[in-house]
Order: structure tokens, then sequence, then C-alpha cells
């Protein structure tokens, strides 16, 4: 089972799913009875969450997806028409 | 093209401003569209679009939107946001609630679109795009290491950038010592 400072220490890559099976499983262990290490990872969780759908939320002008079905001849939107 | 929007949402935060992002993402498409690349059937579509638009970005956008180098920030704590945050009465409040309401869907893609561009790409890449280390690192025409410590210090450039927004809005104090954790001072 991970400690505090290795669960800190690989806090960031443990959410990006990038550990190995057997770190991963250390830090689940760790986080099952460590409710201080649990707080932190809750929280960049979250954070993630955010900036996830804070990021990405931009409207697509519907002008520009025309030009884009008129520059690449597709019907983007499935209005029967391009353009 | 059902990722349209998406890239669309990804050329805001690279070139920063909507005329700059329609070109880079029309762009893009038109290069996909000729099959710049080589799209191999069976390979991550999605993967293969982002490339070539952070491609296109590198090789066009870039040169004229360079920024002065920008001096190394001070190594901080690598739960500095979230110590910050802890000095708020969140009682009653769950971590996301508490996040939601320290920051604006605009301070986030500011605090994102702030970063230097090094820091900006792989972030993007992964938090809001949520691609794998290797993804990002053949994308980027990186090595995995370099992926991830440009991910560790951009994260926390970014943390630091959200907490300075929050305080400007008085949600959180300024200049709070953060106390040094049990975990990281003490050796172990």
């Amino acid at each position: 089972m991970a400690d505090c400072r290795e669960t800190i220490r690989d806090l960031e890559t443990f959410l990006d799913g990038e550990l190995t099976p057997e770190m991963h499983e250390a830090i689940n262990g760790h986080l099952a009875e460590c409710l201080d290490c649990l707080g932190a990872v809750e929280f960049h969780h979250g954070l993630r969450e955010i900036i996830r759908e804070k990021c990405r939320n931009d409207e697509i002008p519907a002008d520009f997806v025309a030009r884009l079905e008129s520059c690449l001849n597709e019907d983007f939107d499935g209005d029967g028409q391009i353009g | 093209m059902p990722f349209a929007p998406q890239l669309f949402s990804a050329a805001l935060r690279l070139t920063r401003n909507r005329t700059d992002a329609e070109d880079l993402v029309q762009e893009a498409l038109l290069r996909a569209y000729r099959g710049y690349g080589g799209f191999e059937e069976g390979t991550n579509l999605r993967a293969w679009l982002y490339r070539i638009l952070t491609n296109t970005f590198i090789n066009s956008y870039r040169a004229r939107q360079r920024r002065p180098q920008e001096t190394e920030m001070a190594d901080t704590d690598d739960l500095y946001l979230y110590r910050r945050v802890n000095t708020v009465d969140q009682a009653a409040l769950s971590a996301e609630d508490t996040l939601f309401t320290l920051f604006t869907d605009d301070e986030v893609k500011q605090a994102l679109e702030d970063l230097p561009e090094n820091f900006r790409l792989p972030v993007l890449l992964a938090d809001v795009e949520g691609f794998s280390y290797q993804e990002i690192a053949d994308m980027l025409e990186i090595p995995i290491g370099t992926v991830m410590s440009r991910l560790h210090r951009g994260r926390k450039r970014m943390q630091q950038a959200l907490a300075d927004f929050a305080a400007d809005r008085g949600l959180l104090a300024r200049d709070v010592p953060v106390p040094s954790s049990a975990t990281e001072s003490t050796d172990g």
C-alpha cells in the first residue's frame, strides 16, 4: 500500500490513469484509509472536471459551420444543404 | 463532421481569438480531407484530427503569436490551490460545488489561454481533450517524460492563476501563508 508521500507525489499520474495497475491499486488502497489524501484527490479530480467542462463549451458559430460546409462540400449540420 | 465543435473550442484556446480559431479549424479540416498525414483505418480518428490541428497551429500560427519567453515560475507546493481553497469556509459544500462557485467559465478559459504555449498544448490535450501521455507525445513529437513535466508545470501555473482570480474577486484571501504539510515537510 502507498503512503501519503507517494500518494501526493503520484496524484497527477494517478488521475491521468497512467500508473501501472500495481501502483494504481496501491494508491487506491491508501485512499480507502486516509481521508486527508482522499480529500486532495477528490479536489483535483473535481478541478479536472470543471476545467474540462468550462474549456470546451464554446458555441461553434452557425455562419462558420456554413462556411466549412461550402469549403469542404459536406452537409455537416444535416440540414439537407451545403452552406 | 462530429468533431468540428470540439476542434473549434480547442482552436479558441490555442489562438485565443475567434477569427484565427475559425481559420485554424478550416485549415486543419482541409488538410484532413486531403489526406494529409495519411489516416489509417482502424486508428483513432479523433487523435488523428487533433494531431493535424496542433501541427497546423504550431506551423502556421505560432510564429505570429510568439510572446517573449516567460520567466520560470517559482516552485510552489504541489497542493497549492487545494490548500488555499481549504482556507475558505466550505461547510456543506462538496469539492465540486466549491470549485464551480470559485471559478467562472471565463476565468478557467483565461487561466488555460494564459499558459505559455509549451504548457498550454499538453494541458489542453490531456485535461480538456482527455488524450493519453503517449497520444500527446506522438502529436507534439516530444518524449513522454517531457509531456509529463510540462503537464505538471502547466497545471501548477494554471492553479496559481485560478487562485489569483478567486483572490481578485475576494473569494480567497490574498497572500495566505501556505501551511507546509506534514506529508511533505518531513522526509519520509
